[in-house]
């Protein structure tokens, strides 16, 4: 028998906007030991499983409408709450996702650490804390003894995410809820935590259920996958059975949209190039493969374009040229003469991005690639150094002369929810840049160019009067791109811009920055955490640490034969999901 | 790229749309609004039918109500009534126009500060600290008293170039100083939720769009970060109406509010208290009617913070 048995679970939500059929009817297991990946994108219900079978989720509006959770023999839905509680971390146990916030800023690590022991357990305090330090020591934070009595603050991200593991392990549980444990983390720190997960399931035995949206993750840890989307489970099988023969057209959408090392398209596919949903009335749907899914893709195959791979032997004119950038941040220096402290977030940067060309810049979560981005377009300013765009140095402009250019290079940001104004209609905020810059003559005119912007990015006319709260993530991202394009600039600096999307909407606004790249000739300085989107998109890739640039180099030749230690540690921490692994794997 | 359509409503809804869908399926907050504006038809429409409230006739004080006094009348044989109905035009006003002066004054100067930040940030806000330091009454009552100074010039200036009846003038100029002093000074914690709110904004990436787009300075501050400010400015001023109306009655109280033998809510339950032991409806009465209206108030401004959270908003 299994340890965990999911059957027929369905959990609605009820509001007064209607019902939600957030979990419906699915059904899975999970053996001693055994790591079970749960994948889906946003909204598909993983976490809420999770949350449902632990009883966390807040009742109204939840509510479970069937089914049963079978642990060890209990029927955890309908224990009464004393029991359930004693189960809750002392049997169960659960890994968030935010390691900033689920952790107690008040209280030590250790405390944190040693309180389930004493909540479960009936053992004097130097007990628990001895086991505690053990656990810590066990998940690799260094010097335990020492560090324990230190708080939240004084951890960083990776160190806060291993206390959230030895705090979730301590009391030695027989499975681990991990509802998305590495997403807030660099990849680095990410390969590591996943390796901790791993040993610790060959020392311990505890079988982990392990939700994220990241298939190349899944790939990396689990040893089988269940594959969500809104709902419903759309196919459950082994690692390698899923990504050598994925059956469900999902499934197989949403292997293909993902940019990977080995990806040779230059249009990605989108899920919707595999899948046909019906919506019912009554909210049910129907899933169907496309019956032209594969001429779909001979033909995105043959779109690609293959002079992409060839390096350019002739380099065109740079267009943007940075030289020794260096940008630094002072805090204190209050009245009460607090000592000034500096922090250099670029500290001497050389950059070159010729015309109609990408650049790719990557660097993990605090390195300093958004502040050159914001330095190029003098968002913040520039300690020393100078940005050259296209002869002129902008350093030197005059704030008229910088209002001018403004109009040549935009900006899109990482979260299209923050970056357009909430009160302003989708037609108010593409003619305000016109009307700033004079583009354009009178109301119609101007309202032409802003339905064909509309449509450059797939949207239409009718959208024109509505808010951006109506719209979803990604349509809130061409609506940033729409509004990017609206002043004809020649150089985007896209920030971090698909890294809150699913992977099927991702492809999409990739696809679109790539097609808006070749008809409107333009230049990127593409900024991204994530390696394999960044070869996706750049013809040449410059590699970030700590306020420098480590490498630069054409995107083919620095994936395959990276100088520096550094990228090769960068490389190597991203999971592989290559088949070849795979199969080496589990052979 | 296939076009998407999701959705069929051409025109969209705005979160102030939402807003008052939200608002007007919460009964309390509707009734709230129906009853004061009840009050406000009463105090300024019907007003004009009523009797004189200020006219003495000494043979008929303390009448029981009746059909010509509806709630008799009071120790200078006024009507009751009508003297409500009057006292409540003075009150209403005080707490319409200091809260409409403060929250001027707040949201531009809170907006400022926080927008442009830095050493301008500093200085201001330490005014408002030093002003926030005084009690609030004390200040008032100097304002107020300065700005008295004035009243009487400004009534005879008003009575001979525009020909405007003494009295009447008289009454309005008695009270205008009041109003000012309250909104005058009234702003002070409301430029610091407002500054707390530019803070925030600021740092939206939907700004700093802005600023790559080469938007000035004062299109972004009143295009793209006040109208995003001012949902919790709006709940907050409404729960500051009451006050207002209350500080009022305080100083009528005291007697350094509205002259008689003008009245206010606030000078007729001074009255009122008077007699207590005999007369109890002289305090009930007024009393009720200034219970109701902040009541009212409070309500109205509770469904509207529940309308316009930003938590019940979609994003």
């Amino acid at each position: 028998m299994s340890l965990l048995e999911v059957k027929n679970l369905k959990t609605y939500f009820h509001t007064r906007a209607g019902t939600t059929r957030a979990v419906d009817d699915i059904s899975f297991s999970i053996d001693k030991g055994e790591i079970v990946g749960v994948v889906g994108e946003s909204g598909s219900g993983k976490s809420v499983t999770c949350h449902t079978m632990l009883g966390l989720l807040p009742s109204p509006p939840a509510k479970v409408e069937g089914g049963a959770v079978t642990f060890d023999g209990d029927e955890l839905l309908h224990l009464p709450p004393p029991i359930l509680r004693a189960i809750r971390g002392k049997r169960i146990s659960m890994i968030f996702q935010d390691p900033m916030s689920c952790l107690n800023p008040y209280l030590t690590i250790l405390d944190q650490v040693a309180e389930p022991i004493l909540t479960h357990e009936n053992v004097s305090r130097e007990e628990a804390e001895r086991r505690a330090i053990e656990m810590m020591k066990k998940v690799g934070i260094r010097d335990a003894e020492q560090r324990a009595r230190s708080h939240p603050h004084e951890f960083s991200g990776g160190m806060r995410q291993r206390a959230m593991i030895a705090m979730a392990l301590v009391t030695n549980p027989d499975l681990l809820l991990a509802d998305e444990p590495t997403t807030a983390l660099d990849v680095t720190v990410q390969a590591r935590i996943l390796q901790i997960l791993r040993d610790l399931r060959d020392d311990l035995g505890v079988a982990v259920l392990f939700v994220t949206h990241d298939l190349g993750v899944v790939a990396d840890v689990a040893d089988r996958v269940v594959v969500m989307y809104r709902g419903k489970v759309v196919e459950q099988g082994s690692v390698l059975s899923i990504f050598e023969n994925p059956s469900h057209p999902y499934v197989k959408g949403l292997l293909a949209c993902r940019p990977t090392f080995e990806t040779k398209y230059r249009i990605l596919p989108t899920v919707d190039d595999f899948l046909e949903t019906e919506e019912a009335s009554d909210g049910s749907l129907t899933l169907r493969e496309r019956p032209d899914a594969t001429a779909r893709l001979a033909e995105l195959e043959s779109k690609s374009d293959p002079e992409k791979q060839v390096d350019d032997s002739s380099e065109p004119e740079p267009l943007l040229e940075v030289k020794d950038l260096q940008v630094h941040f002072t805090s204190g220096g209050g009245f009460l003469g607090k000592p000034k402290e500096t922090v250099k977030a670029v500290d001497g940067v050389d950059l070159s991005i010729p015309k109609a060309k990408t650049l790719g810049l990557v660097g993990e979560s605090g390195c300093g690639k958004t502040t050159i981005g914001r330095a190029i377009l003098r968002l913040v300013p520039s300690t020393s150094g100078f940005v050259r765009y296209d002869g002129a140095n902008l350093a030197s402009l005059n704030p008229a002369e910088l209002i001018a250019c403004r109009k040549r290079m935009q900006i899109i940001f990482q979260d299209p929810y923050a970056s357009l104004n909430p009160r302003l209609t989708i037609e108010q905020a593409l003619t305000e840049p016109l009307v700033v810059h004079r583009i354009g003559s009178g109301a119609s005119e101007r309202r032409d160019r802003v339905v064909s912007l509309l449509e450059e990015v797939g949207l239409s006319s009718e959208h024109l009067l509505r808010y951006p709260h109506e719209f979803s993530g990604g349509q809130r991202q061409r609506l940033c791109v729409a509004r990017a394009l609206a002043v004809e600039p020649e150089f985007i600096v896209c920030d971090e811009c698909v890294s809150a999307m699913d992977v099927s909407v991702q492809a999409q606004v990739l696809n679109l920055l790539n097609e808006l790249q070749e008809s409107r000739n333009l230049t990127y300085l593409f900024i991204s955490h994530d390696l394999s989107v960044v070869k996706f998109v750049s013809d040449h890739v410059a590699v970030m640490q700590a306020g420098r640039i480590v490498e630069t180099n054409c995107a083919e030749e620095l994936y395959r034969n990276p100088k520096e230690t550094y990228t090769q540690e960068l490389l190597d921490a991203v999971p592989k999901a290559d088949l070849e692994t795979l199969r080496k794997r589990s052979g | 790229m296939p076009k998407e359509t999701a959705g069929v409503t051409k025109h969209g809804s705005s979160l102030w749309k939402d807003a008052r869908h939200r608002m007007a399926q919460n009964k309390f907050a509707m009734g709230s609004l129906g009853v004061i504006a009840l009050m406000i038809l009463f105090c300024f429409v019907f007003a004009w039918f009523c009797k004189d409230p200020n006219k003495v006739n000494l043979v008929n004080k303390f009448a029981p109500s009746s059909g010509e006094h509806w709630f008799g009348t009071d120790a200078l044989g006024r009507d009751l009534f009508a003297r409500i109905l009057y006292g409540g035009q003075v009150s209403i006003l005080v707490g319409l126009i200091a809260t409409a002066v403060s929250v001027a004054i707040g949201i531009v100067y809170g907006a400022v500060s926080g927008f442009v930040g830095g050493r301008t940030d500093a200085v201001m806000m330490r005014v408002v600290d030093t002003l926030l330091a005084i009690p609030f009454l004390v200040l008032v009552i100097v304002l107020q008293a300065t700005l008295s100074n004035f009243s009487g010039d400004a009534t005879k200036w008003i009575v001979e170039s525009w020909g405007w009846d003494k009295e009447f003038t008289g009454r309005l100029t008695n009270v205008v100083p009041l109003f000012f002093a309250l909104g005058l000074l009234g702003w002070l914690t409301l430029s610091r939720i407002v500054r707390a709110q530019v803070l925030s904004i600021k740092e939206r990436e939907f700004v700093e769009a802005a600023v790559a787009l080469g938007y000035s300075k004062a299109r972004i501050l009143f295009r793209h970060v006040v109208p995003n400010v001012l949902g919790p400015t709006i709940v907050y001023s409404t729960l500051t109406v009451p006050g207002f109306i209350m500080y009022e009655a305080i100083l009528s109280f005291l007697g350094l509010g509205v002259e008689s033998p003008n009245s206010s809510w606030g000078v007729l339950i001074k009255e009122g208290a008077n007699f207590l032991e005999t007369e109890i409806q002289l305090l009930l009465l007024p009393g009720l009617f200034f219970s109701l209206t902040l009541f009212s108030l409070n309500f109205l401004g509770d469904g509207l913070r529940d309308a316009l959270d930003v938590k019940a908003a979609k994003d």
